[in-house]
């Protein structure tokens, strides 16, 4: 091959380098869902659990678009529940726990929301 | 096959013309019939809310005579909100206390009565009906509600400042820095506000929302009067109807929304 001493090392040092993440993460543990502290009294999220998790951040947005800028402050669930819009009152005075549960998942997924920067923690967490 | 080219475009152009044509007709009606009758989720306003045309507030400057009114009037507002008690220039306020050159600039009388100099009047946003604010603003974080009321949408606040300099009345306070450590006691029910974002009165929409009137309305035993300035028999319409008032810089073609009886 034509400059074969060149390229083969270069073609290997390029492969080493683009599988590097799979090599990296090799017998890492596998990803395990945490276990995340539900509350205690209620039994039921405002949509069902799975699509909660799936949709929560999209709901939250649209929740806060609603609230501000419609001035509708009511929401009626697909299980025909009202809600009334809040983060703060509504979502966290069921998880009072944040820390145990919404913190705990998005540290594993590695999301971070800014919302805490303005909007109050529960004082479960202290 | 013999003319197997001609045989091939003639083909493609039947079926895009079919194509095309298929999109013409009307679409099929089953789909219409499985919607549910009524489809969730929904949002709507709440049963108890108060709504207006326009959300309007008549002051009654003459029982604003005392340090006392002053403090319940301004504390039941920013303790509620969560608004920092910073003592600087990077001082943030909803709604504040100020003498009568400040208040009326517009006023260019020689020899303005005393007691009308000497007395001190309560300012907060004046939900223009024509805000320099909304005008000003990039991302659209403050607009005007159908209601009258000029909202905050703090999720779009980018801190360029514009808006206080649009606003005539000083009544929009920028966050210079996290407001947290100048909040004594966080109310847990209400957001603070964050570094670099602008905030101020907002008639209190929130609480409108559940059919409760503006703090300061409630916390200034009947002085300040909150109502509906479209409806010509509201309590806000007689307030002006029987009494003098006066706008801040009405000059300005602003349209304040809050008076002043003198
Ligand atoms: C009435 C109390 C209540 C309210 C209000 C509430 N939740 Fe929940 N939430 C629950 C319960 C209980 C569960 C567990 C559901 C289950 O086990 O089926 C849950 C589950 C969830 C999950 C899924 C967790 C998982 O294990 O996958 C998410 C995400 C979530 N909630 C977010 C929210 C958000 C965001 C809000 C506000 C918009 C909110 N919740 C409001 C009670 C509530
Ligand atoms: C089951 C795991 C899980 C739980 C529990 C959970 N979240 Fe999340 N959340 C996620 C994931 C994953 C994302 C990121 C989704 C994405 O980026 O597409 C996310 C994103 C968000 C976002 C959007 C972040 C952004 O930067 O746009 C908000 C807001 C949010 N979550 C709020 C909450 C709140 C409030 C709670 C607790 C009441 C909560 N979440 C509980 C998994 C969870
Ligand atoms: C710059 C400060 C700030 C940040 C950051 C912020 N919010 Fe808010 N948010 C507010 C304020 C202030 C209000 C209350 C306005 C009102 O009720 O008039 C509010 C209201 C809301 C509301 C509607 C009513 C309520 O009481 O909850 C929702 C929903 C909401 N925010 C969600 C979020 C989410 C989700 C995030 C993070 C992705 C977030 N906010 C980040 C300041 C902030």
């Amino acid at each position: 091959m034509y400059n074969a001493k060149y390229i083969a090392p270069g073609i290997l040092i390029f492969l080493a380098l683009f599988t590097l993440p799979f090599w990296y993460n090799f017998g890492a543990p596998k990803y395990e869902r945490p276990a995340l502290a539900l509350p205690v009294t209620k039994t039921d999220c405002i949509e069902p659990r799975d699509v909660m998790a799936a949709t929560h951040m999209q709901l939250l947005d649209t929740w806060r678009d609603m609230a501000l800028r419609q001035g509708k402050r009511v929401y009626v669930s697909s299980g025909d529940k009202e809600w009334t819009i809040s983060l703060q009152n509504t979502c966290m005075t069921c998880h009072v726990n944040k820390a145990e549960f919404c913190d705990k998942c998005h540290n594993s997924n590695s999301v971070s929301p800014y919302c805490w920067d303005c909007h109050v923690e529960p004082r479960g967490n202290k | 096959m013999k003319n197997s080219r001609r045989r091939f475009l003639k083909i493609a152009g039947l079926s895009f013309l079919g194509l095309a044509g298929s999109r013409m007709l009307p679409s099929s009606s089953a789909e219409a019939a499985t919607a549910p009758a009524e489809e969730r989720p929904v949002y709507r306003n709440g049963e108890r809310a108060f709504n207006a045309r326009h959300w309007g507030m008549v002051i009654n400057t003459r029982a604003f005579d005392n340090a006392e009114i002053f403090a319940a009037v301004i504390s039941a507002c920013h303790k509620y909100h969560n608004v920092p008690d910073i003592a600087s220039k990077q001082e943030v306020k909803w709604i504040w206390k100020a003498g009568y050159h400040e208040t009326f600039t517009d006023q260019l009388d020689n020899y303005p009565a005393k007691s009308v100099v000497e007395r001190h009047y309560p300012l907060l946003c004046n939900h223009c009906v024509n805000p320099a604010c909304v005008r000003v603003c990039p991302t659209q974080a403050t607009f005007r509600r159908s209601d009258g009321i000029v909202a905050m949408d703090y999720h779009r606040c980018i801190g360029c400042r514009y808006c206080m300099a649009g606003c005539p009345f000083g009544a929009r306070s920028f966050n210079f820095r996290d407001p947290r450590p100048f909040v004594a006691d966080v109310n847990s029910a209400f957001p603070t506000r964050m570094r670099g974002v602008v905030e101020k009165c907002t008639f209190c929409s929130e609480l409108l929302a559940v059919g409760e009137m503006p703090l300061c309305v409630k916390a200034s035993n009947g002085t300040i009067a909150f109502g509906d300035l479209s409806d010509p028999n509201s309590k806000v319409r007689k307030l002006l109807a029987e009494n003098f008032t006066l706008r801040r810089k009405p000059t300005l073609g602003t349209e304040p929304s809050v008076y002043y009886i003198i």
